[in-house]
This record gives structure tokens, sequence and C-alpha cells, in this order.
């Protein structure tokens, strides 16, 4: 990747996240895919030297840098050989932890931050449900007001999360008006940051066999009259939306870091294949047909690597700058998360290819970025949103659904 | 026993990692465009002065702990990372690229610089991975007239300014025991740097770093050598593989070796 034009802040982050990574290498993850085992003990890597602390605030332990840097660090984790599965075992650390930071009380903040960042908890996301999907705003999993002001009890099914065996804590989106009863599906969502106590009746999960980044669990997760105390709810009851919003697009940052950082480090082991492997007694890199397509992927990467630190950056100065639109930053961030996506897809199936038979096998490694590279194409939210997304917001177009 | 004020200089070099080329006019190693860090015995020099003042392994603790590097703007990042690992400040001598000094005009330069600061102490690499001279510490001691003890992979301290340097030698260990003020060059064996933690990183942004000319030093980079060609080694030949003992004697009696 060339680094002309990142800060020196950030050129420090990918210095110094890329020696802790090396401690980690392609072996780890190899193994750590294959047993589908937890990666605990890098979790615990970066919480030890502050890395989960990248993006909150100093006051609670955090080193206050913003989306530019963590993104980063992110894709720096991802192109280390990490790749989706090192991501996501602190993505939502990283992430979800904004909309806590920025709207949780004082005494919130004091109980929970600091157990983050020092990885004492981990932390999961529960917003997608199986029977609505996409269609966030109409998701039914409804936590009810105890009468006697106690807390709520949350009823309702997730899916798809991340984490969530491990998770201490779940930000979780949930209904507190019904969505018969509200104006607009917007309204009646909130966010709550509750504590996962399985030891607690009303809390069920099971994990999802699933095609990659097999080293963390991906969950169902159900909920029963699962008992939260009042005090679990961050921010205004029914604002939950507006409030997570403003972790959604610091997520597509991150993604599409992660996706550029699975990218790059699929193009590097495809390159060096390449060069040095002979058949018809030269390198098959010598023909075009290798060749070209990598460097086809090289500067498509290099595109979305742009528009992804084009998109951070216009998140993280919007903080100071009014005039900076948050639909203008909205449509960066989904831009930059689809193009950073299928950036990696071609560069990940390239590698493989480009790595022939050797392609199929797991010493190789590229079969495993491959396998991972779907996530940022159908997360947090899938390419068609995306183009739904651009269409209408700045097309203009007639809303299709 | 005196507190502690330890001198720490450290080198911005091809990091170890690369695998170093000749460069086209074949006057050195080419370093266009090729990954840079901080050399890696001086790492050890870092983490052994921060671990002195945690450990509180010193009777009279530590006072202050300085970074030195002469070299080109760059040479900044090393000093950053070094008040990452937990240096107290630094100073940068700026020297343009390609204008590298020897190793008798760093020692000059550092024992300036150890006079200015009332340094008491000079933790330095044993070599630097780039020239490999193993020559300034030594330099260093003679100049300024204190002990050294090179190559430590143990460093304890005692009563009375009293310093005990276990030191590799050929066929085992040695111990040294001398007195402040003194120079100590670092082997791998004595401890193991530590990664910069993010806080950290953020907090040596806003430590000291002065910023220096050679003048400012009294020294002027003097060229006593001359580089007059540096090769690649030549290429290896592949060994050949015996069967047993027997074959191996035939095939050295071929060789006419025996
Ligand atoms: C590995 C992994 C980890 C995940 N981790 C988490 C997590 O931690 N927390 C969490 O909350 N969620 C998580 N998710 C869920 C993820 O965000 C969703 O899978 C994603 O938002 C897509 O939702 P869905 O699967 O329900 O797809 P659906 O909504 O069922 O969509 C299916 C397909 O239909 C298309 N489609 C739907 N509506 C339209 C339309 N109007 N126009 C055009 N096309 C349309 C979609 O683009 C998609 O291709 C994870 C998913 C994966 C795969």
């Amino acid at each position: 990747m060339a680094t002309a034009g990142f800060t020196e802040s950030q050129l420090t982050v990918r210095d110094a996240v890329s020696q802790l990574c090396a401690r980690f290498p392609n072996t780890y993850w190899q193994e750590h895919d294959q047993t589908e085992q937890d990666p605990a003990d890098f979790h615990a890597a970066l919480a030890r030297d502050g890395w989960l602390g990248i993006a909150l605030p100093e006051a609670l332990g955090g080193s206050g840098l913003g989306i530019s840097e963590a993104t980063m660090m992110m894709q720096t984790i991802a192109e280390s050989g990490a790749g989706m599965a090192g991501a996501q075992s602190i993505h939502a650390n990283v992430y979800a932890t904004q909309p806590l930071a920025k709207f949780g009380t004082p005494n919130q903040l004091q109980r929970t931050i600091p157990n983050i960042i020092s990885g004492k908890w981990r932390v999961c996301f529960g917003v997608t449900e199986p029977n609505t999907g996409l269609d966030t705003l109409r998701l039914s999993t409804i936590a009810t007001k105890q009468a006697d002001g106690s807390g709520y009890r949350v009823t309702g099914q997730k899916i798809w999360i991340t984490c969530a065996q491990v998770a201490a804590k779940m930000i979780l989106l949930a209904r507190t008006t019904p969505l018969q009863e509200v104006r607009k599906p917007s309204e009646g969502l909130s966010l709550f940051c509750i504590d996962l106590d399985r030891s607690q009746p009303g809390l069920e999960m099971r994990r999802i066999k699933k095609m990659g980044g097999r080293a963390v669990d991906a969950n169902e997760v159900f909920f029963d009259g699962y008992a939260i105390p009042a005090d679990s709810l961050v921010g205004a009851e029914g604002q939950g939306f507006k409030i997570i919003l403003h972790g959604m697009n610091a997520e597509r940052c991150l993604l599409a870091g992660e996706a550029l950082g699975l990218g790059y480090a699929a193009l590097a082991k495809a390159a060096e294949y390449a060069r040095n492997r002979n058949v018809f007694r030269r390198p098959i890199g010598q023909n075009q047909g290798i060749a070209h397509p990598l460097a086809e992927a090289y500067m498509r990467l290099e595109a979305a690597k742009l528009a992804t630190y084009h998109a951070a950056r216009l998140y993280d100065a919007s903080k100071a700058d009014e005039s900076i639109r948050q639909d203008e930053i909205g449509v960066a961030c989904n831009s930059a998360k689809y193009l950073a996506a299928e950036a990696a897809f071609a560069a990940c199936e390239r590698a493989v290819l480009t790595h022939g038979g050797m392609g199929y096998a797991v010493e190789y490694d590229v079969e495993r970025y491959f396998r991972e590279c779907l996530v940022p194409r159908i997360a947090p939210v899938s390419r068609e949103m995306i183009l739904n997304y651009v269409s209408e917001k700045v097309l203009r177009l007639p809303r299709s659904y | 026993m005196s507190a502690l004020r330890i001198l720490v200089p450290v080198k911005r070099v091809i990091d170890y990692a690369v695998k170093p080329r000749v460069n086209k006019a074949q006057t050195g190693v080419e370093t266009a465009g090729v990954k840079h860090s901080m050399n890696p015995f001086d790492e050890l020099s870092v983490e052994e002065s921060v671990r002195i003042r945690e450990k509180k392994s010193a009777p009279g603790g530590v006072e202050d702990i300085t970074v030195i590097s002469a070299g080109p703007t760059k040479a900044q990042d090393i000093l950053r990372t070094a008040m990452a690992m937990g240096a107290d400040r630094a100073i940068h001598v700026e020297v343009k690229e390609g204008e590298d000094l020897e190793p008798l005009s760093v020692a000059k330069l550092l024992k300036v610089a150890a006079e200015q600061h009332k340094s008491n102490l000079v933790i330095l690499g044993k070599q630097s991975i780039d020239d490999d001279a193993n020559q300034t510490g030594q330099m260093l001691a003679g100049l300024l007239g204190w002990p050294q003890a090179t190559q430590a992979s143990k460093v304890e301290f005692g009563e009375n300014d009293s310093v005990s340097v276990t030191r590799e030698v050929d066929g085992g260990s040695e111990t040294l025991r001398a007195k402040l003020p003194m120079v100590i060059t670092t082997d791998l064996r004595l401890n193991e740097p530590r990664y910069a933690s993010l806080p950290n990183i953020m907090k040596a942004k806003k430590k000291p770093m002065e910023k220096k000319t050679l003048a400012d030093f009294g020294i002027t980079a003097e060229r006593r050598l001359k580089v007059v060609k540096v090769t690649e080694p030549p290429v290896r030949q592949g060994g050949g593989k015996v069967e047993d003992v027997d074959g191996l004697v035939s095939k050295l009696k071929e060789l006419g070796a025996i």
C-alpha cells in the first residue's frame, strides 16, 4: 500500500499495531479458524497495550483519537493475516462503544468504558433480527418497562451476533414502543447497554456454523422476558435509532478498513507467489494473464483506500465543523464500504486463482482470506442497500422499496 | 548512591527484517524507500533504562532518561518510539541523509551531550546493524575517561555507585564491577524490549524533543574513512549430502581437504 498522504498518527498506529500483530502469525489464525477457537489472547494483547480505547475519550482511559486512526488500526490487523476474524474479535469494542461514550450518563461511562478498554469485558452488538433483516426499523425485539420501575424485560430474537459467546455486554437495539403504536418506524426504538448474564432466566444463545472467520462466534440470541435494570438504557427512551446512527457511519469506515487490509494481504501473497513459482521454466508472474489482474486489483484497492480515508476524515472533521452535512458523511462512508469490499473481493479471488491448486490449500492462507472477504460485502449493510441509498440520496431517484 | 541520569543514544537504521541490497553506486546499502526502525540493540538500551527505573533496581533511583539521535529528520520517529517506551526526553541532532557520521564523531558528540546533561550512565547498543562497527561505546568511554562494560547481558546496582555487569565473552560470561559514571553497551540477551502501548505513544507526543545541530556540540562531520567499494557477498554454492561417515571422509579426500 502507498502510505503517502497519511497523517503521522495514522502511520504511528500502523507501525505499532503491525509490530503487535507480528506475534500472531498466519499459522495462529489458520489454527484458530480450524478449531473455531476464540482468539482471546489476541484480544487481550490489544487490550493490554491500550488499543481498544483508541477512539474513546481520554478522560475514560482512552486515547481520544479518531475514526481515521481506528480505521487504520483495523486495516493493519486484517492485513497482518488476522483477517476478518482478528478484526471481528475486537470490532464492536471499538465502534459500538462510540454511541455509548457520546450518550451515556457519567455513571454509565465510569462503570463500563474503563472495563471495556482494559479488556475485562468484551462487547457485542445486537441489531440484526431474523424476521426483519436489513429493514432495521421494523425490528421487533421489545423491552417492556416494569411497572415497579425496576427496569425492563426483553423479549425477542437477534441473529448473527458476533462474539456473543465471549461478550459480557451487549449494545442492544430494541423497541420500547411497539411498531403499531408509533407514527414513524424510526420512533420507539431504544438503545441499551446490557449484561449478558447466562445464569439469568430468559437468555439463550446458539452458535451459527459459518463459511469464514470461524475463530469468532456468530450467534442467534433469544430473549424471553430477560430482566435488565433501568439504568441499562443509553440516552433517552425512543431515541435509539438516532443514537445508533452515530455509530453506524463509523462502523462503515472500520469495515472498509478491514476489507482493505484483507485485500492487501491477499495481494501481497499473490504477488510473492507469482514471482517465485516457476512453471514452463519461468515465473508465472511473467504471464500478463497473471500479472495484469493483480495490477488491476492493486489499483482498485488504492482507489478504495482513498475513498475510505476520505470518509473517515469527513467523519472526524464533522465533530468540529458543522458545515459538514450528515448525509454527506453517510454517502462517503457507505461508498467507501462498498468500494473497499468489492476491491477486497477482487483481490482475494485473484489471489486464489494466482496460486492455482495451492490457492485451495489452507497452508497458503488465501483460501481463508477469500472465505472471509464476503463478509464486508454482506454486513453490516449489503451492497444492494448501499446502491439503493446512493440512488436515492445522491441521484434523487425514486425509492424502489 | 547517586540518582541515575541515563543517556541513551539511538540510531535509525534499515529494519532488521529487510533484506539489504547494495546500491547502484556500490558505496553502501540501498536505503531509499526501505523500511527503517530503531537499531535493535538500541531498543535493548532503552528497555534496560526504563526497567532500571520501573524495578527500582538502582538504590538512588532514576532521575532522567534522555535519548539522543543524530540523523535525518526521520530520526525523530525513533526518538518518539523511545519516549513511548518510557524515556523522558529526546535530543535530535540534525544530520543530512547520506552525511553519516563516523563512530569517532558520534563518540565526540555523545561526550559533549553526556557532559551537558550531567549523565552518569550511558547505555548504548553494542553496534548498529547497518555498519556493524562496534566502536562507538568504546570510543566514548575512552574520550570521557569512564569505565566501560561492553556486550552486557545483565546489569545490577550495588551500594556506593557500584555497578556489576555480566557480559558475554567467548566460552561463557564474565562479570565486571565498576563505579559510576560509566558506559555500558547492550547485547541481545539483556532483555526483551516492550511494545509501546497506545496511551504511552500518545504521552510521548507531549514529551520534549530538543532540536540541535552538530555545531551546537562543537562537532564537524569529519571524514577519516573512505569506503572504496561495497559488493554483495558471493552467492553460496549449495552443499552436497553424504550417506554416512565413510561417505564424508571419501568426499573430503576427493576435494583434497584431508
Ligand atoms: C459474519 C457476520 C457477522 C455479523 N455480525 C453482526 C453483529 O455482530 N451484529 C448484528 O447486529 N448483525 C451482524 N450481522 C448481520 C448483518 O448485518 C446482516 O446479515 C446484514 O445486515 C444483512 O441482513 P440479512 O442477513 O437479514 O439480509 P436480508 O435483509 O434478508 O437481505 C437478503 C438479500 O436481499 C437484499 N435486499 C433486501 N432488501 C432489499 C431491497 N430493498 N433492495 C434490494 N435488495 C434488497 C439484500 O441486499 C441481500 O442481498 C453479521 C453478519 C455476518 C454475515
